[in-house]
């Protein structure tokens, strides 16, 4: 899923400042696997904003909802009715999510309330790490499973690095080193002559540096 | 066993307090609670295994919110007895509402009143 | 291994020609004065082959290692580039090898670099648009083939003789000679390995490499650092990764005054080159002394590899 974490509270206080009338719009699917902006994340923060502004003497409406999901069309509209109650939204969903709002709603200012932070998976209940970085050509058949440019620091193709210490990365202790993990699943595979090809040089034009991406599906359109 | 406690003490039973959830902390501050307290199981005995444990990290995140927001920290507490300690009940309710007591009335209450007012 | 040499390398010339060589590296400074390499080359210039100037090392801000070796042209003294992936995207790498071959650099160092958490901008990006074995596929494309990554022909390619670097300290060991393997597949010409203080370790590896003909096919040249002080044994030991320092030499060197140490730190410096120099596939050796240029003479003189040869 999408992996994502709540933006501080102080940060959000700083965010709504100046709106009287706020839509805390939730998403049910990747942020609410990773806690962080579905129908519970909503309600904590709409309960704990309601209490500061009331502190603050102030008379704010804050009200709550969530949404199937932000990155589709028929969810947003579910809204339209109600959005121009609101001064602000602020949108618990992932980047595409406020992105997508912000451009369905235009006159209503659509702001952040998680960072987003990596395509993962849930390591365990509380812990998520990230898996995939979207380069757009996948060679997980080549690697056994394991992916040398999300899980690599350095995304070396043909790894590891000298820095690469009792099975951890050198930026960090904990941190398993990605060959390591890539070594040790093709000698369970009996795939070890595999190692020693050499990758080719990669095709980054499909990754981040080629742009802005898109993906068309002609026999669904 | 017939001991007195501080009227001002409204109880709300669960079966587990790994029942409670975050929002239900922070809803009882939002509506003008004063003070709210979790009693829990002694740890290592809960009933369902970690439901106090996940209590107290709930009550921790609630404290942060709390504090965070101006309302104070010190108003949320988690404490933890076997169910036979009928004077250790006695005991934390009267602690806990001396402590309110001595950090006054939650600012949420006079918010609530003033703009009732 | 031909014994004909691919470019005008003094270095390759004296491996080809069958003689131990002997390189030593400067690290550049962090600003712009030049005298800061210029001085330390002219210490070392008649005791070593070729100098290698560092990439930015440990990810920290320095003038580069281009810049450097252009330097130590002009004043007569022959420079290898090292060349880490981590800044520079490929047009910048191969940019970079023309603008080094325009100056009759004849070395290159290929690496990936240390993660920039290190340096001193650890916000910054970081390329590895390349990585180190793609870097040498492409310097051998280059010079061979005589064409950019791209395709297009390059006006009188660069001729360079090609380098990697070889830790067998590194973990896992089971994959180091398999690595060495991969390097020479790609088109490495010669290795300078990570400096050695477990020798036995270091001839293990040696060993794999020979039963598997690596040796024959590439030029090793054993890397050596000398310790200072105890203080620099311990940190090395425990502070950096990738690096083997044995109990014994800890031992030994704390075994000795304060102020002897850095003569006992040379000494063991010079026992391990004269036992190496007799292992066989060892065909030189890179002196890493960092801030201790001044050593890199009486180190080359007492482990008998003075005079270094004299090449056309």
């Amino acid at each position: 899923m999408i992996v994502a974490k709540k933006k501080p509270l102080e940060e959000i206080i700083e965010t709504l400042r100046t709106y009287g009338k706020i839509l805390i719009l939730g998403c049910n699917e990747c942020v609410t696997v990773c806690e962080a902006g579905g129908k519970k994340e909503v309600a904590v923060l709409a309960s704990a904003l309601r209490m500061y502004f009331m502190n603050q003497g102030k008379e704010v409406k804050i009200d709550e909802v969530t949404l199937e999901r932000q990155c589709d069309h028929e969810y947003l509209e579910e809204v339209r009715k109600i959005v121009d109650q609101y001064d602000a939204v602020l949108s618990l969903a992932c980047g595409a999510g406020v992105q997508f709002m912000a451009e369905k709603y235009m006159r209503t200012p659509v702001l952040p309330g998680v960072d987003t932070c990596f395509m993962g998976v849930t390591q365990e209940r509380g812990v998520w790490t990230e898996r995939c970085q979207g380069c757009g050509q996948c060679i997980l058949a080549w690697t056994g499973g394991i992916c040398p440019v999300s899980r690599c620091a350095k995304r070396l193709f043909n790894g590891p690095c000298g820095g690469s210490t009792k099975g951890k990365c050198e930026i960090d202790k904990e941190l398993d080193c990605g060959w390591q993990l890539i070594i040790d699943r093709l000698a369970e595979l009996g795939r070890m002559d595999d190692y020693e090809k050499l990758m080719p040089i990669k095709d980054w034009s499909t990754e981040r540096a080629g742009g802005p991406r898109k993906v068309v599906r002609e026999d669904v359109r | 066993m017939r001991l007195q406690y501080p009227s001002s003490i409204r109880i709300i039973l669960l079966p587990c307090t790994g029942k409670l959830d975050l929002i239900h902390l922070l809803r009882a501050f939002e509506r003008g609670a004063d003070g709210v307290y979790a009693v829990g199981c002694m740890e290592g005995a809960c009933q369902y295994n970690s439901g106090n444990l996940r209590a107290r990290k709930r009550v921790a995140q609630a404290r942060e919110i709390l504090e965070k927001i101006g309302i104070g920290g010190d108003r949320v507490q988690m404490y933890n007895l076997s169910s036979s300690e009928a004077p250790r009940f006695v005991e934390i309710a009267e602690e806990m509402t001396r402590k309110i007591l001595s950090l006054g009335p939650s600012p949420i209450k006079l918010a609530r009143k003033r703009m009732a007012a | 291994m031909t014994s004909e040499a691919k470019t005008p390398s003094r270095l390759e010339k004296i491996l080809r020609a069958g003689n131990l060589a002997v390189t030593s590296e400067c690290g550049p400074p962090r600003g712009t004065d030049a005298h800061h390499i210029t001085r330390k080359a002219a210490l070392i210039r008649d005791h070593v082959d070729a100098i290698n100037i560092t990439d930015n090392q440990t990810s920290v801000t320095r003038l580069c290692s281009l810049a450097s070796c252009i330097h130590l042209k002009l004043m007569g003294v022959e420079p290898v580039l090292q060349m880490v992936t981590r800044d520079r995207n490929r047009t910048a790498l191969q940019s970079d090898i023309l603008g080094a071959a325009s100056f009759d650099i004849f070395n290159i160092l290929c690496l990936s670099g240390d993660h920039q958490k290190f340096g001193d901008n650890p916000k910054g990006q970081n390329v590895f648009d390349l990585d180190s074995m793609q870097l040498i596929q492409t310097v051998r494309h280059m010079r061979d083939e005589g064409k950019f990554l791209g395709g297009d022909p390059i006006e009188l390619p660069p001729r360079m003789f090609v380098g990697a670097a070889a830790n067998p300290f590194a973990d896992p060991f089971e994959i180091r000679v398999p690595r060495l393997a991969k390097k020479i597949a790609a088109g490495v010409e010669f290795i300078q390995t990570q400096c050695i203080y477990n020798v036995e370790k270091f001839e293990l590896w040696l060993k794999l490499a020979r039963d598997r003909g690596l040796t024959e096919k590439v030029f090793i040249l054993a890397g050596v650092t000398p310790l200072k002080s105890l203080g620099m044994a311990k940190y090395m030991k425990n502070r950096v990764p990738g690096m083997d320092v044995p109990d014994e030499v800890v031992k030994r060197l704390s075994g000795v005054p304060k102020d002897r140490q850095a003569e006992e730190g040379v000494k063991i410096c010079v026992e391990t080159v004269q036992r190496l120099k007799e292992a066989e596939g060892v065909k030189g050796f890179h002196i890493m002394a960092i801030e201790w240029e001044e050593k890199v003479p009486e180190i080359v003189e007492r482990s008998g590899l003075y005079p270094r040869p004299k090449v056309d």
